[in-house]
């Protein structure tokens, strides 16, 4: 499925983030959020771009509170590279394309 | 090899999308340089992106969220042409006209735009209290954005600091979900409007500390509490809260005109009394970023149509000249 992004629930948040593959940027997000809505179009232009060699995929924190306490979100958008279902890297805050892309360059 | 705009307008919250609006209209074609994505009031759309419940802007009896009335805005100058490119003017050069607008590296010889016309409508963004560590707590407790942020606070009991409305906006929204919430001010009175003060002081979930201000952060990797100090006395205590909300003031974003544009002491951008020209014929500025007496939605839309009205009538006379 490359070139778009996931959207992750509780249920399928656990076994997306640790199947074989690409590396899944997760983007904890909610509706009433305005900065969330500014990296929204932003993370879809990476989806497209990266294709294969990067998932992106977005949770909502409203209905998944519980996954964004284990991860320690205290703020969003806050955006999770997890690799072999670990967390490699954090970036919070909504930033600019390329500054999103420098902050995980170093993970893909 | 630059590209030429009858006028570029540098900043998209309620003053520049205003003349943006107004400029389309005119056939001007407009450029809004909108700025990049941050959370820290320095973004496409201003400080209402950081907003939740906007009470008080006109024509909507309901309120209206402050991103969606910004997305309204946004929508209204597209619609009639106006040119929004999401990036950041690096440098300008107003020494001659046409005046030359960079994006991207400032320091190619070509300016990347070049105009007769430059409204700027660069806004303000919120101060930070400069103690040590902050920059490193952003996101891990310390707040600048309690609509991103207050959700996380859930049965927690924080702090926010500051006195005015922007303050005890905070407070009473992140009273939703925190056990309860103290405010921070400096002085043993506010300045915020009677509205939010009878709320606020009806408000069984918040608190007030008088006189105190903020000296330092606790905790390891998040934080944990502050120390505070009595301005008075002197004494220092600590207040333990996992959640710090920064409401103390703006600075305006100006670093871009520095030793270009007259300025006050503190950053403000001058403009003629009544108007929006600036000392540089052909650039006007408006919205919160020549206005520290007011600072609404409403009034920097009000400037913005008006600095729009004025660029048109400046592109006029230069057409009459030639």
């Amino acid at each position: 499925m490359a070139g778009a992004v996931t959207t992750l629930s509780e249920s399928t948040f656990d076994e997306t983030i640790a199947s074989d593959g690409a590396p899944v940027l997760v983007d904890f997000w909610a509706e009433w959020c305005g900065p969330c809505k500014m990296i929204a179009p932003i993370l879809e232009e990476i989806a497209d771009e990266q294709g294969d060699k990067l998932r992106i995929a977005k949770l909502n924190v409203d209905e998944a509170g519980d996954i964004a306490r284990r991860f320690e979100v205290m703020s969003i958008p806050t955006l999770i590279l997890f690799k072999d279902g670990e967390p490699v890297a954090k970036v919070i805050g909504a930033k600019p394309k390329q500054a999103l892309l420098d902050d995980i360059a170093g993970y893909l | 090899m630059s590209e030429f705009h009858d006028v570029i307008i540098i900043g998209s919250g309620p003053a520049g999308l205003t003349a943006a609006i107004y400029t389309a209209r005119a056939s001007l074609s407009p450029l809004v340089l909108e700025g990049e994505p941050s959370s820290t009031s320095d973004q496409p759309g201003g400080q209402l992106m950081l907003t939740t419940e906007v009470e008080n802007f006109p024509g909507f009896p309901e309120g209206i969220m402050g991103p969606e009335l910004m997305s309204n805005f946004r929508a209204q100058a597209a619609r009639f042409g106006a040119n929004i490119q999401t990036v950041k003017a690096s440098r300008v050069d107003l020494s001659a006209r046409p005046f030359g607008v960079w994006v991207g590296s400032p320091d190619t010889p070509e300016p990347t735009h070049q105009t007769n016309a430059i409204i700027v409508a660069t806004g303000a963004q919120a101060l930070m209290l400069g103690l040590d560590r902050e920059t490193e707590l952003v996101g891990h407790g310390i707040s600048t954005c309690a609509t991103c942020d207050g959700f996380f606070f859930r049965d927690q009991e924080i702090a926010v600091v500051g006195g005015g409305d922007s303050a005890l906006e905070e407070a009473q929204f992140l009273s939703r979900f925190a056990s309860k919430v103290t405010v921070v001010h400096r002085r043993s009175e506010l300045r915020a409007s009677k509205i939010m003060q009878d709320r606020a002081f009806n408000n069984p979930k918040i608190e007030f500390l008088w006189d105190s201000h903020v000296t330092s952060y606790l905790g390891e990797g998040s934080l944990a509490g502050v120390t505070v100090e009595n301005v008075h006395s002197g004494e220092s205590s600590e207040l333990p809260v996992t959640g710090l909300f920064i409401a103390i003031g703006h600075q305006p974003n100006t670093s871009l005109f520095a030793d270009q544009l007259e300025m006050k002491d503190n950053g403000y951008l001058v403009t003629q009394p009544g108007g929006t020209a600036t000392n540089v014929p052909g650039v006007f500025a408006v919205g919160d970023v020549q206005d520290e007496v007011y600072r609404q939605a409403i009034t920097a839309a009000g400037s913005g149509c008006a600095g729009a009205l004025e660029a048109e009538r400046w592109l006029e006379s230069l057409h009459d000249a030639s």
